[in-house]
């Protein structure tokens, strides 16, 4: 088991194409740390220079807005699903 | 603006086109489809008000009720949207859309004579239409197609039971708190406005501001509209004119100012939120006698309408 996280088109680029990666247990930021590790490059367009998730990022584990949550620090555990979502929106 | 994307996604070679909607984009992307023949796939909050679901099955559009709010159908739309071939109006083709959308700047410039507004007042919902209008009025003037410049104010409208964007702007902060939207303008029910930030950009450079109403003030707002201008808008609309109203008595339009109210969709949509509240009708057989008792009672001699 592990955590399951859908990426992005725009940020397959750095994941070989994969449209889902796993990652450990732990929270976002060890989840963003985790990726970029496996994924050298990826960190930039997922946080800013300060660290904090860009605005335009959208992080949700299963289905929840992670700022309804515990934002950076919501914990993430085996078996959870991790979308991360560019900002869009209709009418 | 609907018309603007599926031009591109003819050209771009697609056959199946989709969105997002809280239900007027919903209509127009199917009727659209319909008229252009391409298939549609149009992704909708189940709570939707009838109207809304009729006016979109009406053109042949598959219609997928999404048990969840709108910012739930958006995420599952862009999760599809990286999975399926469609042209998503308001993800892979959302440059397009949110271009079409400017022709409101431009059409508001053109009614007036070729002027633009002192004062334009939006409903607010992804947080797009506003800083479209302004782009056109701003595009328009750079064309040198209007008389003496743009000075024109911004103002978001809001309800209260969604309002993450006139919150940050009444607050003064930088970042806007996404909220879980509970509100009869299901139209402008978006918690997680992606363009909230641009919103917020316009209200601020333009020198304009942001206000938020209750449900009350919203069904207030269709009456008034109807009451004076002979216009029947659906919530959104009751939202924009209750906001106006407050912007008014805050004293922010001088009396000789142009003020332009933004209402987006028709009231034939949403009659759930008003049905019980703007009156009754009044029964009488067919006959003189009994219009005539009518005509003397106290209701009717007040005058039409409650």
């Amino acid at each position: 088991m592990a955590v399951n996280v859908l990426v992005p088109t725009p940020l397959r680029k750095f994941t070989n194409n994969q449209d889902t990666v796993l990652v450990a247990p732990g929270t976002i930021v060890s989840l963003v740390a985790e990726l970029e590790q496996q994924f050298p490059g990826i960190n930039k367009s997922l946080t800013d220079d300060s660290g904090e998730l860009r605005r335009f990022i959208n992080v949700y584990v299963n289905e929840e807005d992670i700022r309804f949550l515990e934002g950076k620090n919501t914990p993430i555990k085996d078996g959870d699903s991790v979308s991360i979502i560019p900002a869009i929106a209709g009418g | 603006m609907v018309a603007c994307a599926l031009t591109k996604a003819r050209e771009f070679g697609y056959d199946t086109v989709a969105c997002a909607s809280t239900g007027n984009l919903a209509n127009s992307v199917a009727a659209h489809s319909a008229e252009g023949g391409f298939r549609a796939y149009i992704f909708i909050p189940h709570d939707l008000e009838q109207g809304k679901v009729l006016g979109t099955l009406l053109y042949g559009a598959n219609v997928l009720s999404v048990n969840g709010n709108y910012d739930e159908v958006n995420r599952l739309c862009a999760e599809a949207g990286d999975k399926y071939g469609w042209a998503f109006v308001n993800i892979n083709l959302r440059p397009f859309y949110g271009d079409g959308s400017k022709s409101f700047g431009y059409e508001i410039a053109e009614q007036l004579g070729w002027k633009a507004p002192d004062h334009v007042i939006v409903p607010c919902a992804g947080g797009s239409l506003i800083s479209k209008i302004y782009k056109g009025l701003n595009e328009f003037d750079r064309l040198g197609l209007i008389d003496g410049g743009v000075s024109t104010k911004m103002y978001a409208a809001q309800a209260k039971g969604c309002s993450p964007i006139t919150t940050a702007i009444k607050t003064n902060a930088e970042v806007f708190r996404p909220q879980k939207p509970n509100t009869i303008a299901k139209s402008i029910a978006i918690g997680n406005p992606a363009d909230g930030y641009m919103a917020m950009d316009t209200v601020r450079k333009s020198g304009g501001w942001a206000d938020d109403v209750t449900e009350e003030e919203i069904i207030d707002g269709i009456r008034l509209l109807g009451r004076t201008e002979g216009i029947f808008t659906e919530t959104a609309g009751g939202v924009t004119v209750s906001v106006a109203k407050k912007l008014a008595a805050q004293g922010r339009f001088k009396p000789d100012e142009i003020v332009v109210i933004a209402i987006t969709g028709n009231g034939l949509k949403t009659q759930e939120a008003v049905v019980g509240k703007l009156g009754e009708t009044f029964g009488i057989q067919p006959n003189l006698a009994s219009l005539e008792a009518a005509l003397n009672t106290e209701k009717l001699l007040a005058g039409v309408g409650v």
